[in-house]
């Protein structure tokens, strides 16, 4: 392997060669050359609610909310992130089953999983999930309902401020919307993999 | 009547087949053009942009190798080296090997499929499954994806429902909602139990290290959630310089490939799972395939390895619309495969120097490409080659005639006056029977010939 390393390095090197100058990097402005035709709302969480509703995802208002829209589906057993328990336990009784530990050998059983996000972007209604914050890759991914809970101060405008933020976290995933599919026919289809309903809180 | 391969391959095709094909690529290209064009005043302005970005990468591979090798490591990465497919297929079952693991879910990886990964594992006992919709579906069926990013786009629900059938997902049931359920409750379990999640990269950054694997169904995110090792197989020229070229490349990656604003899930990777996390792999490789890509670097055209693999040129191709992917012989369809794929079989370039050829050089492709790829340009560079290496080229005209007329201004002249001929001859006289037939269905407008010239030569005067 390490000779495959000298020979692909050696040949990428023969084949440039004979280039006189090379294409040099081009700079550009975020603001300006990436600039969408968009006037974003006011409120930063006003654009963020209606471009989440667009990708058939939701903000809730909080816990209460929450609760009331898992029972509403029959949606009554599923994961919560320990450190989020303390305050959401109140508004959970029956018929509620929640765990805070996510148990990959019974992936099937939770319907509904509530992990804590890192941030989310307005421009586009994405949420936005890293290792140290969300408490379990598998808790936010497997079940049918995916709740994250985000403090609003991470919300980004846009794409290139996301980016600007994307820090040293080995992992990060940005979610917009439920898991989809086109693949049959062309047919939009939501909850491939992932969740089929996909749902932000936001906290001050 | 001889004829090019893709001609071949086009007419044989069934009515169904060419429907699904022609619906699928339409629809993909409406929606993009309208998505792109409402979004911003100057698209243009921005592909051209991210075309000056990758190919200062590829005329720079030299120095971003190393620093991308450089920046895996210090994330905690280990980094592996492919000249050959032979070479990436070894690294993937070595890292195997060494961790004792028999099974390996898939997902966003078409280096995979150029490699012939899944063979190569299936011989030595290891189970490979593509995780994708599609891709799963194709796997099924033993068939090969005929679409860059939407590999079954020809087919349609009654053969995929008759696939399930077959293989014990349920009884038949053709709804793509029941389908996807299926899809759902067999693949999740399948993630569980594989040591090894393997993904290609849509990008690799060279300044962070980070690997950005873009999916919409998730797949590939279930991969590094469920599995203790993930493998990255890329293409050594998939590197962006640095992280702030990713707002560029995301929004314009989406758009292009599905009209979307931005795809459901990307997912930056920069190494082995945080501390504290749970779940995902405790162990990341990176296979850096090389695979024939130096040698289009070598060539005039290596333009075409600015790609990004959105497909947005197989939907614009009025070529690819007719014929589908899989008259292109080639993992790559459509007109970057017809460039990219005679390229990358070096020395056995002849074996796809039809692909070039089978084009009209509408230069769709171009308009549309995200990293503003002269497509046109290069399908010319790559039939003059086939012509200098004197590659045999059933199905094009013969043009000698022509050439003699077109060259000697005297013959030329005489025979745009001969041509006049054309108009008071009956056309069921035409000696030629395939002539005949296509005069039989059309009328052809009065002969003309020499009216420029003469119009040319009084405006001179």
């Amino acid at each position: 392997m390490t000779n495959d390393r000298e020979a692909i390095l050696a040949r990428v090197r023969d084949a440039l060669r004979p280039l006189g100058e090379r294409a040099p990097l081009p700079d550009f402005e975020e603001g300006v050359d990436l600039a969408r035709n968009r006037s974003p709302l006011a409120d930063p969480l006003a654009e963020f609610t209606e471009r989440i509703r667009a990708v058939n995802g939701e903000v809730l208002a909080g816990p209460a909310a929450l609760v009331e829209s898992l029972r509403a589906r029959g949606w009554t057993h599923g994961y919560c992130d320990p450190a989020l328990w303390p305050v959401f336990a109140p508004f959970f009784g029956a018929p509620f089953t929640v765990e805070t530990s996510f148990d990959r050998t019974r992936v099937d059983d939770y319907s509904f999983g509530i992990t804590r996000g890192v941030g989310a972007i307005a421009e586009t209604g994405t949420i936005i999930l890293d290792d140290a914050t969300s408490s379990s890759r598998l808790a936010a991914l497997a079940p049918w309902a995916h709740v994250a809970v985000i403090p609003r101060s991470r919300l980004y405008a846009d794409l290139p401020s996301a980016v600007a933020a994307l820090g040293a976290d080995p992992n990060i995933v940005w979610c917009t919307g439920p898991s989809k599919t086109a693949d049959v026919e062309g047919i939009l289809i939501e909850g491939v993999h992932g969740p089929g309903f996909q749902a932000a809180i936001f906290t001050d | 009547m001889r004829t090019q391969p893709i001609d071949r391959a086009a007419a044989a095709l069934p009515a169904e087949t060419r429907a699904s094909v022609y619906d699928g690529s339409k629809s993909g290209y409406d929606k993009r053009t309208k998505v792109l064009f409402d979004h911003y005043a100057d698209p243009d302005r921005l592909r051209e942009l991210a075309g000056e970005v990758k190919q200062h990468v590829v005329e720079n591979l030299d120095t971003y190798l190393p620093a991308l090798e450089a920046r895996l490591l210090a994330n905690g990465a280990k980094v592996h080296w492919a000249s050959t497919a032979e070479a990436a297929c070894e690294a993937v079952h070595g890292i195997m090997k060494a961790r004792g693991a028999r099974k390996l879910v898939k997902a966003k990886t078409m280096v995979s499929e150029e490699i012939g990964l899944e063979d190569y594992l299936t011989k030595r006992g290891i189970e490979s499954l593509e995780t994708d919709l599609g891709e799963f579906i194709v796997q099924l069926d033993h068939d090969h994806p005929s679409h860059i990013i939407k590999p079954i786009m020809h087919k349609n629900r009654r053969q995929i429902a008759e696939t399930f059938e077959k293989n014990g997902l349920g009884a038949y049931d053709d709804r793509p909602e029941e389908i996807t359920r299926r899809a759902r409750g067999f693949l999740r379990h399948k993630y569980l139990e594989a040591d090894v999640g393997l993904t290609g990269a849509n990008f690799v950054v060279a300044e962070s290290g980070r690997v950005v694997v873009v999916t919409n169904e998730g797949n590939s995110r279930f991969c590094l959630a469920a599995t203790r090792c993930h493998i990255v197989l890329v293409g050594i020229e998939k590197i962006l310089p640095r992280d702030r070229d990713l707002g560029l490349f995301l929004n314009l990656l989406a758009r292009s490939g599905t009209g979307q604003h931005l795809t459901v899930y990307n997912e930056f990777i920069s190494g082995p799972r945080g501390a504290g996390q749970p779940d995902g792999p405790e162990e990341m490789h990176v296979i850096l395939v090389d695979n024939g890509r130096t040698e289009v670097l070598a060539t005039e055209c290596r333009d075409i390895l600015r790609c990004i693999r959105c497909g947005a040129c197989l939907n614009v191709c009025p070529v690819y619309r007719q014929s589908g992917g899989h008259a292109y012989r080639s993992v790559y369809p459509g007109p970057v495969g017809a460039v990219l794929s005679p390229l990358l079989l070096g020395k056995r370039f002849p074996e796809k120097a039809d692909l070039p050829k089978a084009s009209s050089l509408c230069g769709a492709c171009n308009e549309v490409c995200p990293v503003n790829i002269p497509i046109p340009d290069l399908l010319l560079r790559l039939r003059d080659r086939a012509h200098r290496e004197g590659v045999p080229s059933p199905g094009t005209p013969p043009m000698g005639a022509w050439a003699i007329l077109a060259t000697q201004p005297v013959a030329w002249r005489s025979a745009l006056l001969a041509g006049r001929a054309i108009n008071y001859l009956p056309t069921a006289l035409v000696p030629v029977p395939a002539l005949r037939a296509w005069e039989s269905k059309r009328t052809l407008p009065p002969w003309r010939g020499g009216e420029f010239r003469r119009w040319l030569k009084a405006r001179r005067k």
